[in-house]
C-alpha cells in the first residue's frame, strides 16, 4: 500500500509536465486553432536554453525560470508573423505540417551543434537533497516541480478565462471582426497568445531540465503523448487539459506499478475510450 | 475553414479521359524502368509507398477522413507475409494473401470503431488505435520485436516466377502496383464514390436524402486499409523484411506527407508524392546530420507555397483533373 | 532518368560510378561504405566520427602510396531497418561498394547483415549490440567488432558479483536488445553465485523513471542493473542520483554506457558508475596520440567512442587482409576468410583474433567514472579497475549458436 501512495505522488510530478505543456497547447489551439507540433521542439528550446544562460552567461536556475519563457517566446512570436499567420482559415492539417516542419528544423539543427546525448545541468542548490516521507524518499525539487507548474496552470487558467485581456482573446478567436471594430488590435493579440502557449513550453523545459538529459530529442518523445492529453482533456479547453494532465500522470503511474510495459501506451486506451463515450473529449465543446 | 481538398472538378467524360491517358504513360513510363538504367530497388520500394499513399488518399481525399493511423495497415500486413512466408513456409501467393487478410480483419475492427467520429477527432482515434497496435506487436514475440523479422525468402510466385530477380520482381510489383492503383481509380468514379464525394462535402445533406453514410463510409475504410495491407505485403518481397518502423506513428506521419506534397484528392499526386519522399529519404542520405533539417524546410516551403501539391498545381495550372 | 541525375548530383559519386563500372575481379579498388546514424540516437557514438575513423583509417593504412585508390561514401540509416537495407542494396548494386562499416541499431544491423551475405560484400559491424550477429544469424561475410551485448552482461555482471554485488534488480528496456542484455547478465550473475531478486520492464524512450527507481529502492537490492541504452541510460541515472538510490548504499550498473553518455551526464552524478568498454582514448600512449588526431578533426573536440575506434581498428585490418592478397578479389568470403586467418593486432584494441564465427576477441576493460575532482581534463572521465582477457569476456565458441562452427 504505502508503494502505492508512493507511485501516485510520483504520478503527479509528471502530470504537472504534461499538465504545463498540454496547456500550452490548448491555448495555441484555442486561441489559433493551429496543433502546434513544434511543441515539443519548444519545451527542448527552453531546456537548452537554461543550459545555456548558466553555462555562457552564468545566469541560475531562478533567472532561467522567468528568463528563457521569455526568450522561447520572442522566437515563438517570430515564427508566428513569419510563417503561421499565413495559416489563418487553412484547414488543421497544414498547421500540424507546418509545424512539424519547424519542429525538425529546430531539432535537427540542434543535434547538428549539441549532438544527440545531451548535455548536463544540475539541480539548483537551494532545492537539492529530499525528505522522507515515511512511504517514500521525495526529492525537493520534485515537490517543487509540482506545486509550481500547479501554480502557474492556475494562473494561466485565471488569465484567460477570468481578466479582461483574456475575455479579448476569446472574442478574437470568436469573431475577429468585431473585435478589431473596437478598436483591438487583433492579429497583435494572436501573436502574444502564441508567444505564451510557447512560454508555457519553455518553461516546463527550464522545469525538466534538472530531472532529464537536456537533449535536442527530448520534445520529440513527448508531444504524442501531450496530444493525446489535449484530446482526452476536450481540444481547446484550459481547465480541460490542466486536469487531465495531472489526472494522465497519476493513472501513468500507477500503469508503470502494475503494468510498466504499457505505461507509455495506457494514455492511448484511455483516448479511445474517451472518444467512444464522450467524442469532444471530457470537458470539450463540439468540433 | 476551408476543406482541405476545396477544387475537385466534377468528373466530366473529359476528365476521365485525361486521367486514362495519363494512366497509360505513367504504367508505360514505369514499364520502362528496368531498361533506363534506374535504380529498380528503389523504384520498387516508392511503387510500394504510392500504393499505400493512394490507398490512404482514397479515405482523405474523397472520403474527407483523416487517418493518422495508416502505418498500421502496412505494418500488419508486412508482419502476417512474413510469418506466413518464413516460419510457416507458404508460396508467395498465399504469403501475400495472408497479409491482405490480415490488413482486411483489421480494418474491420478499427473502422468499425473509428468511423463514427469527425475531423480531427478521427484522426486521433486512428492514431490511438495504431498506438495499441504498435505496442501489441512489440509485446508478441513472434515480431522479434526491434529486431523485426529478417531476411524474408522471396520464392517462386505461382510455383514458376523467380521473384529473386530483381527484374522480375520489379514487374510483378509494377502490375500489384496498377492493380491496386487502377482498383481506386474505379472506386473513385463508380457510383459509390460519388457517394462518398457527396458525404465529404456535406454529410447531412447525404443522410437526409437517405445514404447511410456510415456504411459508406465503413466501407471505404476497409477499401483503403485492405489496399494498404497489399503494399505492405508487396514491400515485404522487396524490403525482405518486416519491423516496427512500419508500425509507428511515424509512418502514418509519412504517408499524409507523401499524399500532401503530391496532391490531396488527386488521382497521381500519391504516387508522385511517394516518389518525391523515398528519393529524398534515399538520395538525401549522403547529406548525413542535415536531413531532417532539409526536410523540415521541404514541409515548410510545402504548406506556405503549394498547398495542392505537385499534381495539385499542376492540375489547377491546366484546369484539369489529374 | 531524373532522379538519377539528382541522385549522382547529391552524392557526388559521379565519378566513383564510373570507377566502379571499370572494377572486375581483381584489381586494387575498394570503396567503403560507412551506414550509420547520422541524425539520431547513435549519431554521437558513431555518426559523423564513424566517417572520419573511416578516413583515417585508409590514410594510416599508406595503401593510396601503393597503387589502391580507395573511396569513401556515408549514409544515414535513420534507425529504420528499410532503409538501411535499401541503401545497401543501392550501394552494391549501384555504387560498388565492397564494404559497409559501423551501422549501430541492432535491427537495422541484422537487416543489412542480410544484404551483405546475399551481396557478397564485407561487413565489419562496429555499432550494433546484438550477439545474434555472431550467433543464430551469423554471416561468412560479417566481422563483428568492439562489443556485443553477452561481453557486456558477462563483464559487467561478473565483476560486481565478486565485488560483493551479489543481489540484483533490473531495469529494463522493453525490447529484445533490453531482454537480451538482461538475459545474459542473469545467467553470470546467478553462476557466481548472486541472485536477481527483481526487475522492471520499461517502454523505450521513457523520460521519467522515478517510478521504476522507488521499485528498486524499495526491493533493497545490492546492486540495481541498468538494461538499456541511450537517453534511457542516462535519464535514469540521472534520476537515481535525486531519489538518492547511490547515497543509501546501492550500486548502479550500467551495462551499456559509451564516453559520450558519460560525458551528457556529467561526473558529479555519473560519479562511482561502473561499466564495460574495449576501447577509452586514455588507455596509453598509442591510444592518446590517435585520439589526439582524431579529436582535432571533429567538429566538437570529442575523442574517439568505442564504436569509432572499432571502425578505424576493423578497417585497418580489413587493408591488411587486402595486402595479404595482392589484391582486391571482391568477393567478400575470401576477404573475410582472410581477415580470420591473420591474428588482429593495432594501437587501439592490441592483439586479438577474428573467431570463425566473425567474432572479434580482444581485452574488455571496467571502468569507473572518475570523481569530478579526480578529473585532470574536459575528457578524463574513467578510470580503469580491471580487465578481462577476450577468450573470457565474449562467448565461448562452444556456446555459439553459429551454423558456420558446425561444418
Amino acid at each position: 500500500m504505502q508503494a502505492l501512495y508512493a507511485q501516485l505522488l510520483v504520478g503527479l510530478i509528471n502530470g504537472s509536465f504534461y499538465a504545463l505543456l498540454s496547456l500550452g497547447l490548448a491555448v495555441i489551439f484555442g486561441m489559433l486553432n493551429i496543433i502546434n507540433f513544434a511543441h515539443g521542439a519548444l519545451y527542448m528550446m527552453g531546456a537548452f536554453c537554461a543550459y545555456f544562460l548558466l553555462n555562457l552567461g552564468g545566469i541560475n536556475y531562478w533567472w532561467a525560470l522567468l528568463l528563457a519563457p521569455i526568450i522561447v517566446g520572442i522566437f515563438g512570436m517570430i515564427l508566428e508573423r513569419t510563417l503561421l499567420q499565413w495559416l489563418t482559415g487553412l484547414d488543421h492539417l497544414y498547421g500540424l505540417l507546418l509545424t512539424f516542419g519547424i519542429a525538425l528544423i529546430v531539432q535537427g539543427i540542434f543535434q547538428n551543434y549539441f549532438g544527440s546525448s545531451g548535455l548536463p545541468y544540475a539541480i539548483p542548490d537551494q532545492l537539492r537533497g529530499g525528505m522522507n516521507l515515511g512511504f517514500m524518499f521525495l526529492p525537493i525539487y520534485r515537490g517543487w516541480v509540482v506545486v509550481f507548474s500547479l501554480v502557474v496552470c492556475l494562473a494561466t487558467w485565471f488569465l484567460i478565462e477570468r481578466t479582461r485581456l483574456g475575455a479579448y482573446l476569446r472574442a478574437a478567436t470568436e469573431n475577429p471582426t468585431l473585435v478589431r471594430a473596437f478598436g483591438i488590435n487583433v492579429p497583435r493579440m494572436i501573436t502574444l497568445t502564441y508567444g505564451l502557449g510557447v512560454g508555457l513550453a519553455a518553461l516546463a523545459g527550464v522545469l525538466s531540465a534538472p530531472i532529464n538529459q537536456v537533449r535536442p530529442l527530448m520534445g520529440a518523445d513527448l508531444i504524442i503523448v501531450v496530444f493525446a492529453v489535449v484530446v482526452i482533456g476536450g481540444m481547446g479547453s484550459i481547465m480541460g487539459s490542466i486536469i487531465t494532465g495531472f489526472a494522465l500522470g497519476v493513472v501513468e503511474g500507477l500503469t508503470k506499478y502494475f503494468y510498466p510495459e504499457a505505461s507509455n501506451t495506457v494514455v492511448f486506451v484511455l483516448m479511445v475510450l474517451v472518444l467512444l463515450v464522450k467524442p469532444t473529449g471530457l470537458t470539450g465543446r463540439a468540433a | 475553414m476551408t476543406s482541405i481538398t476545396d477544387e475537385t472538378l466534377p468528373i466530366t467524360p473529359r476528365a476521365m479521359r485525361d486521367e486514362m491517358i495519363v494512366f497509360v504513360i505513367m504504367a508505360a513510363l514505369l514499364a520502362i524502368v528496368p531498361f533506363t538504367g534506374l535504380y529498380p530497388f528503389f523504384v520498387m520500394q516508392a511503387l510500394c509507398f504510392a500504393l499505400l499513399a493512394c490507398a490512404f488518399n482514397l479515405l482523405i481525399g474523397y472520403g474527407g477522413l483523416l487517418s493518422f493511423g495508416h502505418a498500421m495497415f502496412l505494418g500488419t500486413a508486412g508482419y502476417c507475409s512474413a510469418h506466413a512466408l518464413k516460419v510457416w513456409g507458404f508460396p508467395p501467393e498465399l504469403g501475400i494473401l495472408t497479409g491482405i487478410a490480415g490488413a482486411f480483419v483489421l480494418s474491420i475492427i478499427t473502422g468499425y470503431i473509428s468511423i463514427r467520429r469527425q475531423g480531427i477527432y478521427f484522426s486521433m482515434i486512428t492514431l490511438a488505435l495504431s498506438q495499441l497496435l504498435y505496442f501489441v506487436y512489440l509485446q508478441t514475440p513472434f515480431t522479434h520485436g526491434e529486431d523485426g523479422i529478417q531476411g524474408i525468402p522471396q520464392g517462386k510466385l505461382f510455383g514458376f516466377i523467380d521473384l529473386s530477380k530483381p527484374v522480375t520482381l520489379y514487374y510483378v510489383v509494377l502490375v500489384g502496383f496498377l492493380a491496386g492503383f487502377l482498383l481506386i481509380f474505379r472506386t473513385i468514379n463508380s457510383p459509390f464514390g460519388e457517394v462518398l464525394k457527396s458525404i465529404r462535402e456535406n454529410e447531412q445533406r447525404a443522410i437526409s436524402l437517405g445514404y447511410k453514410t456510415d456504411q459508406y463510409k465503413l466501407l471505404a475504410f476497409i477499401l483503403s486499409g485492405t489496399i494498404a495491407g497489399f503494399a505492405g505485403s508487396l514491400k515485404v518481397f522487396v524490403a525482405q523484411n518486416a519491423s516496427l518502423t512500419d508500425v509507428h506513428w511515424s509512418m502514418s506521419g509519412e504517408i499524409v506527407l507523401m499524399t500532401l506534397v503530391g496532391g490531396l484528392g488527386t488521382v497521381f499526386g500519391p504516387v508522385v508524392g511517394a516518389f518525391v519522399i523515398i528519393a529524398m529519404q534515399q538520395y538525401l542520405a549522403g547529406f548525413g546530420q542535415w536531413v531532417t533539417v532539409i526536410q523540415g524546410v521541404i514541409f515548410v516551403a510545402c504548406v506556405l507555397t503549394f498547398r495542392r501539391g505537385v499534381v495539385g498545381e499542376i492540375a489547377h495550372l491546366f484546369k484539369r483533373s489529374l | 532518368m531524373k532522379s538519377r541525375f539528382i541522385a549522382s548530383l547529391l552524392l557526388g559519386t559521379a565519378l566513383t560510378l564510373a570507377a566502379g563500372g571499370m572494377a572486375s575481379a581483381g584489381d586494387k579498388v575498394v570503396k567503403i561504405g560507412a551506414l550509420s546514424d547520422q541524425s539520431g540516437l547513435y549519431s554521437d557514438l558513431g555518426g559523423p566520427g564513424s566517417t572520419l575513423a573511416t578516413q583515417m583509417a585508409i590514410e594510416d593504412s599508406g595503401l593510396a602510396g601503393k597503387g589502391w585508390k580507395i573511396d569513401v561514401i556515408s549514409g544515414d540509416h535513420q534507425n529504420k531497418p528499410d532503409i538501411g537495407t535499401s541503401i545497401a542494396r543501392q550501394w552494391f548494386d549501384v555504387d560498388k561498394v565492397d564494404i559497409i562499416v559501423d551501422v549501430p541499431n541492432s535491427g537495422v544491423a541484422l537487416a543489412v547483415n542480410n544484404v551483405v551475405k546475399e551481396k557478397n560484400g564485407v561487413y565489419i559491424n562496429s555499432g550494433a549490440a546484438t550477439s545474434d550477429l555472431t550467433n543464430a544469424q551469423c554471416s561468412p561475410n560479417t566481422v563483428h567488432w568492439t562489443y556485443d551485448t553477452y561481453m557486456l552482461a558477462h563483464t559487467t555482471g561478473q565483476a560486481l558479483v565478486k565485488a560483493g554485488g551479489t543481489s540484483w534488480f533490473f531495469l529494463t528496456a522493453d525490447y529484445a536488445f533490453g531482454a537480451a542484455l538482461e538475459r545474459d547478465t542473469t545467467a553470470v550473475v546467478t553462476a557466481n553465485g548472486g541472485k536477481v531478486i527483481g526487475g522492471v520492464k520499461h517502454p523505450l524512450n521513457t523520460s521519467d523513471f522515478s517510478s521504476f527507481l522507488l521499485q528498486a529502492q524499495s526491493s533493497g537490492a545490492k546492486v540495481i542493473g541498468l538494461a538499456n541504452a541511450g537517453g534511457d541510460t542516462t535519464n535514469s541515472i540521472k534520476q537515481a542520483a535525486e531519489f538518492g538510490l547511490t547515497k543509501g548504499g546501492q550500486k548502479l550498473a550500467a551495462l551499456l554506457l559509451f564516453l559520450t553518455d558519460v560525458k551528457s551526464i556529467g561526473l558529479d552524478i555519473a560519479q562511482g558508475l561502473n561499466f564495460t568498454e574495449t576501447f577509452y582514448w586514455d588507455m596509453n600512449d598509442q591510444t592518446r596520440a590517435f585520439s589526439d588526431r582524431f579529436a582535432k578533426r571533429m567538429r566538437n573536440g570529442a575523442p574517439p567512442t568505442m564504436v569509432q575506434a572499432g571502425v578505424y581498428a576493423g578497417l585497418l585490418h580489413y587493408f591488411k587482409a587486402l595486402e595479404a592478397l595482392g589484391e582486391n578479389p571482391h568477393d567478400g568470403v575470401k576477404v573475410v576468410d582472410k581477415m580470420k586467418s591473420i591474428p588482429t593486432e593495432d594501437a587501439l584494441f592490441g592483439k586479438g583474433e577474428i573467431q570463425p564465427n566473425g567474432r572479434t576477441i580482444h581485452t574488455a576493460y571496467l571502468f569507473e567514472v572518475k570523481k569530478p575532482s579526480e578529473s585532470k581534463g574536459p575528457w578524463d572521465l574513467y578510470k580503469l579497475v580491471g580487465s578481462v582477457p577476450g577468450d573470457q569476456a565474449f562467448t565461448p565458441l562452444d556456446k555459439s549458436a553459429c551454423a558456420l562452427l558446425k561444418k
